[in-house]
């Protein structure tokens, strides 16, 4: 729908509904930038791409029902991501046990989204699905961007909160256990925080793509830096930086989709990370 | 889809069902794309790869709009991107450990990309495209006898080369170290198998569509691996299950009107269900058993 | 290790001596700052060990030894807090286990970071020092000097300095192994709790980290409980042992201890204990503890 209002070309800078998406996707990037580097270095990269799925399924549910489509993103994300801390020993679920989960709550979605298109109020919004899938940033208004203002601050300042600890969690887990760091409750706050972001980020560039907000600005990060404070800070800006840049190109490129955009800059500084060599002397080789 | 009410006469039903040449078609592309996933997805669950699955699944999608947006057929852009995507997975393995912090957001960022390129082409094309609803969640109208035979030759070449490196790639799987300490070439039969995956997910994107075709290669394998831990039978039973599945799936989405996928992940996702919880009810069984037998607290 | 670097470890030895005085706590010599009185432990329904009494003074180094499976790593995670006493009263610096804080270091069994985690020693090492404080790190707090100070220190004390800023994912074995003691060191513990610390470790890797450790102990005064499945390495640098066998357990010098007699009085069947030419102890002829694995497994994954 609104997608194609970007070929308004430099016009669009002055336009409300680039500013709202430059002042939600800022933030949200803040947000996608911050909890993705604790899951990067948790490697648990995979559950934020099922939660990303299950932000699809609950917002189509939530359509089907009748509801604003936000409310089923969010339950949906913290009930999936309450469920896999829940299932997985140490807040860590299986990867099979995640997969088999998430595939069947896709083939839900699907049930949604065909319950919803062929419903009385979902006739004439065939896009739905897409939108909900990868995104429409340009779409928000001004409301809508108040309250991701709002979540995406409220998450960055939990992560801020429980940084430390849960970076001590992350690398250290059985000395952290023994310190008193409440290992597993920070676990199951952190896939609650990992849903959050993703019902956040879907608004911005869709559920099948936020997993490349979460995981590009935080693996080039990771490759960047080795000091774990440092690489967060990194993260977040890289995460602004990109989403800053695809929505620009987005504004200036006839017909470019603000989601390929972002998505195309951040793939492209995470490459960029290859072509330099990493800073430490890798001057002899390890035996494990 | 719904085209026909559901009647208790079983027989009757399926008569009605076969009349049709594109539903028999579907029933054969079915059968076919549920064995070769199994058997592959039967790998990819010991193996612990079910992200690189995942990826490569997404992975048909831009690869079917590219290839509409460029006008080429659709196997070709299925088929080709799946496995240039195979490719990038092992390379960017290349020199980590499996499973590390750095090779699952790797993963995760090609994934991502190549699904905003799928949009971008989408985007493109604008229009004409049948609807990326279909490319993403699949259908099984339409299918042609030639599609059908495409499809069973792709799968006869993959499960030919799983029937030739399926016993060194389990010994791989299973023990890496031994079995490259062995001769077994780990790395190369890695990569192989990452192709042979790709392949697989690109020809069960095409009933499935991209999204599904994981559950197709997850569950069946799960539930199997569940129940018994015999590799043989496991295969087997994976094999099975994955056809049971599809097929009741087809059965269901000609019947009620609902898409093909949301059948086949339900039935596929409550037998793995239903394997957790006769498991859970073997083991709770067996520990009365066992506390019955030898007091509790012996030193 | 250069004799200047050594040089330069002895002074920082000198200046920073751990003095209980200085953590507050008011420990005297005479008081022992662990104490087991008849402890039990029991994991899954099966009693590991049962009458176990042991008291370590400040500066002592004792190894807890015995088979696989009969529970030694049970025995420190009993000490941490982490795996509740079946039976007995425990006493760790005074308090119940658990509650001493950041005045006991712990070195779990057998710990590896994955070869691509590009996170450097020297943050691992940080971590034991405010890992557990919440927020993150502000580049203009007060205190962050004197932190960073302490970090180096300690890391200087390990001799990790060379390889301390490279990621930990490419360190060895036994480089890891230091930097992990440094971390346990960095809070000023007054005991130290270790798990296996010379597992996986090479010859001379595992002599040099035992040689650590004894200086540690006997030099910064911090009581040593180490696990350790073969005494050898550690034999010089011990104060006591505590031998763990099919449930009860024996305390005592090495030399009382790892003998032909307390060992076959202990297993209940003819045991021997041969000492090589250079003073090296086997141990012939003993049982192996019920259920090895399941055992060690289900411990594991606590």
């Amino acid at each position: 729908m609104n997608l194609y209002l970007a070929s308004a070309g430099a016009n669009a800078w002055s336009q409300p509904f680039f500013q709202h998406a430059l002042l939600a996707g800022t933030f949200i990037a803040l947000a996608a930038g911050l909890v993705g580097y604790f899951l990067v270095l948790r490697a648990q990269v995979f559950t934020g791409d099922a939660l990303s799925h299950v932000a699809f399924t609950g917002a189509m549910a939530a359509l089907a029902a009748g509801y604003d489509l936000r409310l089923g993103l969010f339950t949906a994300c913290i009930l999936v991501a309450l469920l896999l801390a829940g299932i997985g020993r140490r807040g860590k679920a299986d990867d099979v046990v995640i997969g088999s989960a998430f595939a069947w709550i896709l083939g839900l979605g699907s049930f949604f989204l065909t319950l919803y298109t062929t419903s009385a109020s979902g006739m004439n919004d065939g896009g739905a699905g897409v939108r909900v899938l990868f995104g429409s940033i340009f779409g928000l208004d001004a409301g809508q961007t108040l309250v991701a203002v709002l979540v995406a601050l409220g998450v960055g300042v939990a992560v801020m909160f429980l940084g430390r600890p849960l970076l001590f969690a992350t690398l250290d887990e059985s000395v952290a256990a023994a310190r008193g760091v409440p290992v597993k409750a920070l676990g199951l706050a952190f896939l609650v925080l990992v849903g959050i972001t993703a019902g956040e980020a879907t608004q911005a560039v869709g559920s099948l793509l936020l997993l490349g907000l979460l995981a590009a600005p935080a693996g080039a990060a990771v490759r960047l830096t080795d000091r774990p404070f440092r690489g967060l800070a990194l993260t977040a800006g890289l995460a602004v930086a990109e989403m800053w840049a695809g929505l620009a190109a987005a504004a200036w490129i006839p017909r470019c989709p603000p989601s390929f955009s972002v998505m195309a800059a951040a793939s492209l500084v995470y490459a960029a990370t290859y072509l330099r060599r990493p800073t430490t002397r890798r001057s002899r080789t390890v035996t494990a | 889809m719904g085209s026909a009410s559901f009647s208790w006469n079983l027989v009757g039903d399926f008569q009605q069902m076969w009349s049709y040449p594109f539903m028999v078609n579907a029933f054969r592309a079915g059968a076919t794309v549920a064995v070769v996933a199994a058997a592959v997805g039967w790998f990819v669950v010991l193996r612990r790869q079910t992200f690189a699955a995942h990826t490569l699944s997404v992975v048909a999608f831009p690869g079917a709009a590219l290839a509409t947006l460029a006008g080429f057929a659709l196997s070709l852009g299925y088929f080709g991107f799946c496995v240039a995507a195979a490719l990038a997975l092992a390379l960017l393995r290349r020199g980590r450990e499996p499973g590390g912090s750095g090779e699952s957001a790797a993963i995760g960022i090609v994934q991502a990309f190549l699904l905003a390129c799928g949009y971008l082409f989408m985007a493109l094309y604008k229009g004409l495209l049948e609807g990326p609803q279909t490319l993403l969640f699949g259908s099984f109208l339409g299918i042609t006898t030639g599609q059908v035979t495409t499809l069973a030759m792709a799968g006869v070449a993959v499960l030919g080369v799983l029937a030739v490196i399926g016993r060194p790639l389990l010994f791989a799987s299973v023990d890496p170290q031994v079995a490259a300490a062995r001769g077994v070439p780990v790395r190369g039969l890695s990569v192989a198998f990452l192709v042979l995956l790709g392949a697989a997910t690109a020809e069960a994107a095409q009933i499935t569509g991209a999204l599904l075709v994981f559950a197709l290669m997850v569950l069946p394998a799960a539930t199997a691996q569940v129940l018994t831990a015999r590799p043989g039978l496991s295969l087997l039973l994976t094999v099975v299950l994955g056809f049971a599945a599809t097929w009741a799936g087809l059965v269901a989405a000609w019947f009620w009107p609902y898409p093909l996928g949301f059948f086949v992940t339900t039935i596929a996702f409550a037998l793995f269900l239903l394997a957790h919880g006769a498991r859970l009810l073997s083991t709770a069984l067996a520990n009365r058993i066992a506390s019955a037998t030898i007091p509790a607290g012996a030193a | 290790m250069n004799p200047a670097a050594q040089a330069q470890q002895q002074d920082l030895l000198k200046v920073e001596p751990a003095s209980p005085a200085a953590s507050g706590a008011p420990v005297t010599p005479t008081t022992p700052v662990l104490c087991l009185c008849g402890a039990a432990a029991r994991v899954g329904g099966r009693t590991l060990w049962s009458g176990v009494d042991l008291e370590v003074q400040a500066g002592e180094f004792v190894a807890v030894l015995g088979p696989n499976g009969v529970g030694k790593s049970t025995l420190v995670k009993v000490l941490l807090g982490t795996v509740p006493a079946a039976a007995g009263d425990i006493r760790v610096l005074g308090r119940r286990p658990g509650e001493a804080g950041h005045r006991v270091g712990y070195l779990p069994q057998r710990r590896s970071f994955d070869s691509d985690l590009r996170i450097r020693g020297i943050d691992i090492v940080r971590m034991g020092l405010d890992g557990d404080r919440w927020g993150v790190p502000l580049p203009w707090s007060r205190s962050r000097r004197a932190e960073q100070a302490r970090v180096d220190e300690v890391i200087e004390l390990v001799g990790a300095s060379a390889y301390a800023h490279r990621p930990i994912g490419q360190c060895s074995g036994g480089e890891q192994q230091r930097l992990l003691i440094a971390q346990a060191l960095v809070r000023r513990p007054e005991i130290l709790l270790l798990d296996e610390p010379l597992d996986s470790l090479d010859l001379p890797n595992q002599s040099a980290v035992a040689a650590l450790i004894g200086r540690i102990c006997h030099q910064e005064g911090v009581a040593v409980v180490m696990v350790a499945h073969d005494v050898n390495p550690i034999l010089h640098h011990l104060d006591r042992v505590v031998y763990i066998a099919e449930g009860g357990a024996v305390c005592g010098p090495p030399s009382e201890v790892i003998n032909s007699e307390t060992l076959t009085r202990l297993y209940r069947t003819p045991v021997e204990v041969l000492s090589t030419q250079d003073g090296r102890l086997v141990v012939v002829g003993q049982p192996e503890a019920p259920a090895v694995h399941t055992d060690r497994h289900t411990g594991r994954e606590k």
